[in-house]
């Protein structure tokens, strides 16, 4: 049994929002699922899944189904793995069209991260009932300086440097300079990344993603009904999930799950990290590419700082252009999870309608990661390896 | 330097020895009686085999930093750490009482306690002297 070939990705929206002050969250998923809806060239009443995460508000998808009016559903799901649910949404999708349970699911993400003015990196968050939550919140775990954490051992580990980290981000900005929605447009230079306001050591503001409100949305599809739409389909190749966690105290931070769910996703598909044509990487943190890539094969591990230095992401310029809408580091991270404009850009890819200046010539595969949670303690990775319709 | 003050940690059922020896000066490591192996944090089922078959045993105090970072952004600022302890399990912890500048991954470290605002002592560390 496999998902290779069993369904397509027909339909994305991102919403072009940055600051949602004047929409409610609600509000702002049932945009962006109007919004893929017509670039599938479906109607809503054909949805019969829908899947979304800890985003959604209310009780699951519940709240959601009701808002949208959605009337004719048969198959949910609302694993919430963080930031990286929606590329795992894809292969519970596509599992579920393959067994007949749906045909036409609908995947949806917003929230107001912004607006809400919260301090998504630098307040610590508490998990209230879990478990670890006495012997690790009192300590002051934030966002940044737990990958910050990781990113110190790495560098300790295999001598990676500021310098290689921020090669990502000015990746990142090269991209984002033709993205009129990204919120950081200005090219930077390395210089630039290792100059600005250290956050948590060795975790600069320019190492770390934006904070943005919107969202995104994307309908996958059977091969049946992706063949009688007037629209350019993106074929599910594979893809695998994987939970890294603290391994009741043997802690490991230089390695992400990506370790363990690339392989699967590249074993389903049939291909070599050698075979993508572009990346989408979750990009939460410079850290979080740099392991990522890593564990993906894309090179040896501790090599990835090596890998990423000299231009080696940027599209036209690199041999693995990688977010080139300028990904979370500086087009937008909505409600603090990046796992569906991943998706995303890799479809825009592979549909030859990435910006000119980005677009990969003739992109035949590309994968597209994501991370949830905190990078290498209470992690979820997932991977999707996707195709042209012809693949 | 300002100390970061340490919320008082949620109890439960599951840690109440954990902490009451915490108050008594001692850091009560988790180890499952089925297989001999130390784990963190403390629970009551051994996460190797599932069982309740599981003891409180003291730890020596002494570790090393495993990784850290100095969250700069905060006021005051405070040094957030992994720390490998002798008996072999890295657990979480603040490194306190020195010149944040000088932290630093693989310094060995030993085990203070810092009492938080209800009176609960929680278990941080500092250089070793």
């Amino acid at each position: 049994m496999s998902i290779k070939g069993k369904a397509y990705i027909a339909g994305i929206y991102e919403h072009p929002t940055r600051k949602a002050t004047d929409l409610s969250v609600a509000q702002l998923h049932g945009e962006v699922a109007a919004g893929a809806i017509a670039d599938a060239g479906i109607s809503k009443e054909d949805i019969d899944g829908y899947f979304c995460a800890g985003d959604a508000p209310g009780l699951g998808p519940l709240s959601m189904v009701e808002y949208m009016g959605l009337r004719n559903l048969r198959h949910l799901d609302a694993t919430d793995v963080g930031g990286s649910s929606y590329v795992l949404h894809i292969g519970h999708a596509a599992a579920a069209i393959a067994m007949g349970k749906c045909n036409i699911a609908l995947v949806t993400l917003a929230g107001r991260p912004r607006s809400e003015g919260m301090a998504t990196g630098t307040q610590p968050r508490n998990y209230g009932a879990a478990p670890d939550v006495p012997f690790e919140f009192i300590y002051g775990p934030t966002v940044v300086n737990m990958y910050a954490m990781a990113a110190n051992r790495h560098m300790h580990e295999y001598g990676t440097t500021s310098e290689q980290m921020a090669w990502i981000k000015v990746a990142a900005s090269h991209h984002a300079q033709h993205n009129p929605h990204a919120m950081l447009r200005d090219v930077v230079t390395v210089e630039d990344v290792v100059n600005s306001p250290m956050i948590a050591d060795p975790l600069h503001r320019n190492d770390c993603c934006v904070i943005s409100d919107g969202g995104g949305a994307f309908i996958v599809v059977s091969p049946e009904v992706a063949k009688s739409l007037d629209r350019d389909c993106v074929k599910v190749l594979g893809h695998g999930e994987a939970p890294k966690h603290l391994n009741s105290g043997q802690v490991d931070l230089t390695f992400t799950g990506a370790r363990w769910s690339g392989p699967i996703a590249f074993e389903e598909a049939g291909v070599t990290p050698a075979d993508m044509d572009y990346a989408s990487i979750y990009d939460s943190f410079t850290i979080t590419v740099l392991e990522t890539l890593e564990d993906l094969g894309f090179c040896e591990v501790g090599q990835g700082g090596k890998f990423v230095s000299d231009g080696n992401l940027i599209a036209g310029e690199g041999k693995l252009p990688f977010n080139t809408d300028g990904g979370g580091l500086c087009s937008n991270h909505p409600i603090n999870r990046g796992g569906l404009t991943k998706v995303l850009e890799a479809v825009r890819q592979l549909r030859d309608e990435a910006h000119p200046a980005v677009q990969v010539k003739d992109c035949q595969l590309a994968l597209a990661h994501g991370t949830g949670g905190s990078i290498g303690t209470r992690m979820g990775s997932s991977t999707v390896i996707l195709g042209r319709a012809d693949a | 330097m300002s100390q970061r003050n340490i919320p008082s940690p949620p109890m439960s059922v599951e840690n109440e020895a954990f902490w009451a020896a915490a108050n008594e000066g001692k850091l009560m490591i988790p180890r499952c009686k089925d297989t001999g192996q130390f784990f963190w944090y403390p629970r009551n089922l051994s996460p190797f085999t599932l069982s309740n078959n599981v003891e409180l045993v003291e730890a020596s105090g002494k570790g090393t930093i495993y990784t850290y970072s100095v969250m700069r952004r905060a006021d005051p600022q405070y040094v957030i750490a992994y720390v490998t302890l002798e008996e072999g399990i890295t657990m979480m912890t603040n490194i306190v009482d020195c010149d944040y500048d000088t932290v630093a991954v693989g310094q060995a470290v030993e085990l203070d306690f810092y009492e938080t605002e209800n009176g609960q002592k929680v278990p941080v560390f500092k250089p070793a002297g």
